[in-house]
């Protein structure tokens, strides 16, 4: 089976900080895999590279077997790939529904209708509604984001996401500030993701971890120190040195 | 910018937990038809400052699309007015003197000079979209000082007689014609800026407003938009600039200065930035207060117009509208 997203010796420099090194490793249909490492050891700038916020200094990133390297943030979201923010990224005075609108409208190329009122694409608003009850959000369709509570904006994170259809999903630590007992909305929605979507997700989280994910990339220093299923990762000595600590 | 700019929520409810829905488009436009009407019938000896109030909210309306809608900073939008007023001034000299063709001119005009600066200037945010606004619209003012055979220099552009609207009407000595037209074309033109902020369009640039990270992660090419929407913008300038010349049939330096822009971002703060009413309000409040106490005093009227943005600026009309309505009890 073709690999959906590849990634071959992907390098970033921060002036004399070497913060990705030569990573590599490639994503299937149905995979899970969590990217795992100490603070600073380089996660979300690889997802920044590998969503198109930072350009690559060295490497190659493919998309469903294409080059994606060189392309704007916008045409890899195009071309099947999504993402959510360690820190909420939301519009805060959108009324919920219409937050879930803008990435509809977006997925479906309509953002260049000038004319036709948001209203009047009963489908798609359909659609977006069908999306907040599968959230469990459909009471706050009216409600401007803001005033939600923490876990629900970071579920609505997740929801955009999902919006969009894509074939690679990366999420930057889903459960960022979550309070421990708000957390069983999040896994839910993390376990109902789509079975052959390809998902690449960091946490912090241990449990979590060991319990979502089919394979563990660990990051240390910018550079992929183990690569495998999450007993192999428990067991790998270094592992344990660099991360685990016990 | 954005400290001072509230969003409206699009269509949100904070208690009402139903899907949000936009009001009617056309809802706005024929408020603001009507009462201009009867504003001009009860004050008939008042029409050209009726006329000046409508071409400067259309003007304020334009700059909403940028600062209240958009998010983006800008100081120079007078340059957009400037352009649109030069156009039709200079082809109603010496091509057509239809108002109608004219005010086409104008728009394009406008749009023109948007598009064209726009793709340049919206690479940048903040202070230095900011500065480079400004410095835009100094380029232009001393290119029209540059080019006096065009532009009659600090003598301003005049001499254009203006051919009657749809060739029937004639403008009148006590402006009848010049206060319904310009009045009309405002009406128009807020239908459609209403339309266009509605619009899936209009969404995503008010997300990008909101988030432009977030827009960007969504797959929403942001400068395209924001290129578009300063465009459509310039296109409403042009039109105001446009319907100033036809209207006083003579278009001066002042139409790109520096304190022009400034004064149509007071006006702006004044009424509240984007929600496209609030420029008509904040337009209307301001010339009219302009007019009333420039007469009483002409050196001090400032005064008047800076104690009112201070009570603004310090005291939300969000807020106020919420206390008013709870003394009324009417808690909705």
């Amino acid at each position: 089976m073709s690999a959906l997203l590849e990634l071959q010796s992907v390098d970033k420099r921060f002036g004399g900080l070497h913060v990705t090194r030569g990573v590599s490793f490639a994503l299937h249909a149905g995979d899970r895999l969590a990217l795992i490492g100490p603070n600073g050891a380089g996660k979300t700038t690889l997802v920044n590279q590998i969503s198109g916020v930072l350009a690559c200094d060295s490497g190659k990133i493919s998309l469903l077997g294409e080059d994606v390297t060189r392309l704007s943030q916008a045409q890899r979201v195009r071309a099947g790939m999504a993402r959510t923010f360690q820190i909420t990224t939301l519009a805060p005075h959108f009324a919920v529904q219409r937050q879930i609108e803008l990435a509809l409208f977006e997925r479906e190329g309509l953002t260049g209708r000038m004319w036709r009122s948001v209203d009047a694409y009963p489908t798609l608003q359909a659609e977006a509604q069908g999306i907040l009850t599968r959230f469990g959000l459909r009471v706050h369709a009216g409600t401007a984001t803001e005033d939600l509570a923490y876990g629900e904006q970071r579920l609505i994170e997740m929801a955009l996401a999902l919006a969009l259809r894509p074939k690679v999903v990366l999420l930057d630590e889903p459960m960022a500030g979550v309070p421990k007992g708000d957390g069983h909305r999040l896994l839910a929605a993390l376990d109902s993701l789509p079975r052959d979507l390809a998902v690449l997700i960091i946490e912090h989280d241990m449990d979590l971890v060991f319990r979502f994910a089919n394979r563990i990339v660990v990051l240390a220093e910018g550079a992929v120190l183990a690569d495998g299923s999450p007993d192999a990762v428990r067991r790998d000595p270094r592992v344990r040195a660099a991360y685990l600590g016990n | 910018m954005n400290t001072m700019t509230s969003l409206p929520a699009p269509g949100a409810r904070s208690e009402d937990a139903s899907a949000p829905r936009f009001a009617p488009a056309w809802r706005a436009p024929l408020v603001v038809l009507l009462l201009g009407l009867v504003a001009c019938a009860a004050m008939p000896d008042q029409l050209g400052l009726m006329t000046r109030i409508f071409i400067t909210a259309l003007f304020v309306l334009s700059l909403d699309l940028v600062v209240g809608v958009a998010g983006l900073a800008t100081l120079g939008h007078a340059a957009l007015f400037g352009m649109g007023a030069y156009a039709a001034g200079i082809f109603a000299l010496h091509v057509h003197p239809d108002p109608l063709v004219g005010l086409a001119v104008g728009i394009a005009a406008g749009a023109g000079l948007a598009a064209f600066s726009g793709a340049f200037l919206l690479r940048y945010q903040g202070f230095t979209l900011l500065m480079l606004t400004i410095a835009v619209s100094q380029i232009l003012l001393s290119l029209a000082q540059k080019a006096r055979g065009w532009t009659g220099g600090d003598d301003g552009l005049s001499g254009f007689v203006m051919g009657p609207v749809l060739g029937r009407f004639d403008f009148d000595l006590e402006g009848r014609v010049a206060a319904v037209y310009a009045l009309a074309v405002l009406a128009v033109l807020l239908y459609a800026a209403r339309r266009i902020v509605d619009s899936p369009f209009g969404l995503a640039v008010r997300g990008i407003h909101e988030n432009r990270a977030r827009m960007a992660a969504l797959g929403t090419p942001v400068l395209a938009r924001l290129w578009m929407l300063y465009t459509v913008a310039g296109a409403l300038a042009g039109a105001a600039g446009a319907l100033s010349a036809q209207t006083n049939a003579v278009v001066g330096m002042d139409s790109l200065s520096f304190a022009l822009s400034a004064e149509v971002l007071v006006m702006l703060i004044l009424g509240g930035a984007g929600r496209l009413t609030g420029a008509l309000v904040g337009a209307t409040v301001f010339t009219v207060l302009h007019h009333t106490a420039a007469s009483i005093n002409p050196y001090h009227w400032l005064f008047v117009v800076g104690a009112l943005l201070m009570l603004v600026v310090l005291v939300s009309p969000a807020k106020a509208w919420a206390w008013l309505r709870r003394r009324a009890g009417g808690a909705r």
